[in-house]
């Protein structure tokens, strides 16, 4: 019952947010339906039980609704349970037009991921997946920058086409299986033929690789993280992105392992060709949103060729660094907002010499900037070094071509502080204040949480255990 | 034949009704009320309660897959009438005779619905057009009407000849005019040397086609729902045209799965040219009201789906589904368009402020219409994609993919809509909105929702 109050709290909280009239009523309340639900969370993780929840949903076609709460959904449920109160503290100073849609819309985004994590039943599955999606197109097109509409609908058209071609392929599967199931259950006994996996692994791959996003699907990504409000990027880098990454282990590969044996090396090396040239492009970024956004391509590409390694090494580097990344990915964020909010731009030509004005924000950047590098102590560390590790047990030569990609994010990322924070102060940072309060307070829960994971990873590698396992298993 | 009696009284009735009273609001509530009788009487046929029994000579038969969607026909024209009334006294002075044409063309609804011969199939396209030729003229000092009446009544009398000459020379070589034969005829069991049979079921399949717009004989439909008064286009896109789909599947019922290679070449031609024409033509629109003619094309590529399928209880299942989706979530944009003050895009900038509730309800119509799940749209378009499917497997895979890649086009068009209501800075103008209408849109809404959450819902009436 847990596994459906996470769904059911934010979803309804959410609805109530729209007939909050009072803006700091309708902030506050947000803040605390995010809050229940990561003591929820927490209730779920603490509780050695399996949570699953299973009910008649559509007799006549024989889907259920029917969730279910392993280790990977829990910490990714986690995840997006974490980042709401986080962006909501840290956001909280700013403020939004019809506010009380906004936090509506947020809250709804929260139940349409949670439902992705949890559901166990492939059509229950794609509502979510949709569920997710149509708040995000709201939030985005309504409260975005200045190319907001067409960058959004560009973003919007992308994933839906994706999620049709993954309904053609549920549909198909559906018939394969007896007696007509979408459950997660039947969909692993299938056995089918090496031709139908081919086809059907990319109508699914890329309904996900579009989610990721994977080169070469990734050309929404940037300017949508770009135009859209930055709590919105937020919950679209930490959380939504690891949509993709979640359904290839939890459903593309297991449901069609032949074909993925069959592809690993053409997936294997999109990604790595991704992460080569999302970081060089990310070298030449002069805007701090856009430098993340393809830092983000590149992180999530390297997951991706781990997966498809497939060593068991690998996959739970994958498991921590999905948790990491969203980590980290949200303290980056959160800097940009607050230099955006007080100094009213992202360009890095326009900022400089910060570090003398808030010497507090320099020293937290600098440990997520570091982490973002994948410095030894830092969370990221022991994920990609676990997914170095199993790329390179599967194909040495990948590996070192995808290591490059180390070295080059260590290039736009020192860049970046120094251009920030180091030289001398221009015209717009000569006014610029030290972050105090929530922004202050959320940073430093989020580096202590940096290092505490670089240094002691074991709970993450305990708890997402029997995900790795089942992955193995059912080969 | 409850509703087949009732409907055609009714038309009867509202023609006298002009006679007794001339202020329009009685008439427009009279016309409600037989709706009401209409939908009731039907009900009690559905369940086997009262029925008027005349003896048909096989002629009509009668079962529940039709009395079903006679329901939603009559359902969806009700909540037509509710919506769109006072706009249907507005088009001209004769609001009474408006009435019973509609009266009159629902008749022709309920004898398709339960055609078990031929003949009765062409009387029933008849009865159910002729009424539209003369409502979609009705606005006569404008001369686009004028014009669309005239091209309408032209291409239609054209595809009756054509449908005639089908039904001859499927009489030719069968030697009657009853159903069960003529799907044979598809087949190949009876006639399997004389080209007579299939060419003449081919003729008719083409006539069908016209009434459904489904390409290439689609090019009437832009121009004649453009000119057409808008409340008359919301009619005949909607349940004139879900009719015409009931006649399809009926005619092609008992198809055996081992149809002749050349059907099963035409089927597919024709859903992906269909769809090409609709979606992509419906792109480059600048009116919402010619948009949504294209769209409907569009829709009826999705629908056609079912005739591919064989008619299995899916496909029944989902033409049943598509039927209401489809037919309530236009019906609610027309109702709103038809208050607008201006039809393109941009009369709907900034409706959001203005309306949030009207703006909140075409959404939801629209996400329906695009097949975003949660809606009624979602599963209506799932289940024509599993009719497809499970009726040819691995083969048509490529088919559906097509399909779906169509569906995103779709969405394209719809959500400009959407950006125009939400993004865009504008003062969109709706008129004389007061709290009937919007209990309406609230129903309208909250069936869609309602089927797209349980779409079992709907269906388990249609098992009961």
């Amino acid at each position: 019952m847990v596994a459906v109050l996470l769904i059911l709290i934010p979803l309804l909280s959410g609805l109530a947010s729209f007939f909050i009239k009072e803006d700091r009523t309708v902030k506050g309340w947000s803040l605390f339906s995010s809050v229940i639900t990561l003591l929820a969370v927490l209730y779920a993780i603490f509780n050695p039980q399996q949570l699953s929840y299973d009910a008649a949903w559509l007799p006549t076609l024989g889907a259920r609704f029917s969730v279910s709460l392993d280790g990977m959904g829990k910490m990714l449920c986690l995840l997006t349970a974490i980042s709401l109160p986080v962006i909501f503290v840290s956001t909280f100073k700013n403020t939004y037009q019809k506010a009380s849609a906004f936090y509506a819309l947020m809250l709804l985004t929260q139940a349409g991921l949670m439902g992705v994590f949890l559901a166990t039943d492939i059509l229950l599955f794609y509502f979510f997946w949709e569920l997710a999606l149509i708040p995000v197109y709201f939030l985005c097109s309504i409260w975005g920058g200045e190319k907001r509409i067409a960058v959004t609908f560009k973003f919007f058209i992308y994933t839906f086409v994706g999620s049709l071609l993954m309904l053609a392929g549920i549909i198909y599967l559906y018939f394969q299986t007896t007696g007509g199931s979408f459950a997660l259950k039947s969909l692993y006994a299938l056995h089918l033929s090496v031709k139908e996996q081919n086809i059907l692994f990319w109508l699914f791959f890329i309904a996900f690789a579009i989610k990721m996003p994977v080169f070469p699907f990734h050309t929404w990504q940037p300017d949508t993280y770009e135009q859209s409000p930055t709590a919105v990027t937020m919950i679209l880098s930490g959380v939504m992105v690891k949509m993709g990454i979640f359904a290839v282990i939890r459903w593309l590969i297991p449901i069609f392992p032949l074909a993925a044996d069959h592809f690993r090396d053409i997936v294997i090396i999109i990604s790595i060709i991704g992460m080569i040239y999302a970081s060089l492009i990310a070298i030449k970024q002069d805007d701090i949103k856009r430098l993340i956004a393809y830092s983000s391509i590149a992180h999530i590409g390297l997951m991706n060729a781990a997966i498809f390694a497939h060593h068991q090494i690998g996959l739970e580097g994958v498991m921590i660094q999905m948790f990491n990344h969203g980590v980290n990915v949200i303290g980056l964020w959160i800097v940009a907002d607050v230099i955006e909010q007080q100094l009213g731009t992202r360009k890095f030509s326009q900022l400089g010499g910060l570090a003398q004005k808030a010497p507090i924000l320099a020293i937290l950047l600098v440990v997520m900037s570091l982490a973002n590098i994948a410095l030894p102590l830092t969370n990221s560390f022991v994920g990609e070094f676990l997914m170095f590790n199993g790329l390179f047990q599967y194909n040495a030569w990948m590996a070192a071509v995808a290591g490059v990609s180390i070295i080059l994010a260590a290039v736009y990322t020192l860049n970046m502080i120094q251009k920030i924070f180091y030289g001398n102060t221009t015209e717009i940072t000569n006014h610029a204040k030290d972050i105090n309060g929530n922004v202050q307070l959320i940073l430093v829960v989020l580096v202590v949480v940096v290092i505490v994971l670089g240094v002691y990873p074991q709970p993450m590698i305990n708890l997402t255990k029997d995900s790795v396992q089942i992955f193995f298993a059912n080969r | 034949m409850n509703a087949i009696i009732f409907s055609a009284l009714a038309g009867v009735v509202m023609m006298f009704s002009g006679i007794f009273t001339k202020n329009t609001s009685i008439i427009t509530n009279v016309a409600r009320v037989a709706l009401a009788v209409l939908i009731a009487v039907n009900l009690l046929d559905t369940y086997g309660g009262w029925m008027i029994a005349v003896d048909t000579k096989n002629l009509l038969s009668f079962n529940k897959f039709g009395f079903f969607f006679n329901t939603i026909l009559f359902v969806a024209t009700f909540l037509f009438f509710v919506l769109s009334g006072r706009d249907i006294e507005k088009v001209g002075s004769y609001t009474a005779e408006y009435y019973a044409l509609i009266f009159f063309s629902l008749c022709g609804i309920a004898v398709l619905t339960s055609f078990n011969n031929l003949l009765m199939m062409f009387l029933g396209v008849e009865i159910m057009s002729i009424p539209l030729y003369i409502l979609t003229g009705a606005d006569k000092k404008n001369l686009k009407s004028n014009e669309a009446s005239l091209k309408y009544f032209l291409m239609g009398s054209f595809s009756t000849g054509i449908m005639l000459m089908g039904i001859t020379l499927v009489y030719g070589a069968t030697g009657n005019f009853n159903l069960p034969p003529i799907s044979s005829a598809v087949t190949g069991a009876v006639v399997s040397d004389s080209i007579i049979g299939p060419l003449g079921l081919l003729l008719i399949f083409v006539s069908l086609c016209f009434k459904v717009s489904a390409a290439p004989f689609h090019f009437w439909t832009p121009d004649v729902y453009d000119g057409a008064p808008s409340v008359f286009t919301s009619f005949m896109a909607t349940i004139i045209k879900a009719a015409g789909f009931f006649a399809f599947i009926k005619l092609f019922e008992e198809r055996s799965s081992d149809l002749r290679v050349s059907w099963k070449i035409i089927m597919p031609v024709i859903i992906i040219a269909t769809l090409l024409a609709g979606n992509i033509t419906a792109v480059f629109q600048q009116s919402v009201k010619r948009m949504l003619a294209y769209s409907s094309i569009a829709q009826a590529g999705f629908m056609l789906f079912v005739v591919y399928a064989n008619n299995n209880s899916i496909g029944k299942e989902g033409i049943l589904l598509y039927a209401a989706a489809y037919s309530l979530a236009t019906i609610g944009i027309f109702a709103i368009l038809i208050r607008m003050k201006d039809y393109t895009f941009n009369g709907y900038n900034g409706l959001a402020k203005k309306e949030p509730f009207i703006a909140a309800v075409n959404t939801i119509l629209l996400l329906s219409l695009a097949g975003i799940p949660l809606t009624a749209g979602f599963f209506a378009k799932y289940y024509m994609l599993a009719a497809a499917i499970n009726a040819g497997g691995k083969s048509v895979l490529w088919l559906v993919v097509i399909a779906v890649l169509f569906a995103a086009v779709s969405v394209y068009y719809y959500f400009r809509v959407i950006q125009a209501m939400y993004f865009k800075e504008g003062d969109a103008e709706v008129e004389n909105v007061n709290n009937r209408f919007k209990f309406g849109l609230l129903i309208i809404a909250a069936l869609i929702i309602s089927i797209g959450i349980l779409p079992s819902v709907l269906l388990n009436w249609f098992y009961f």
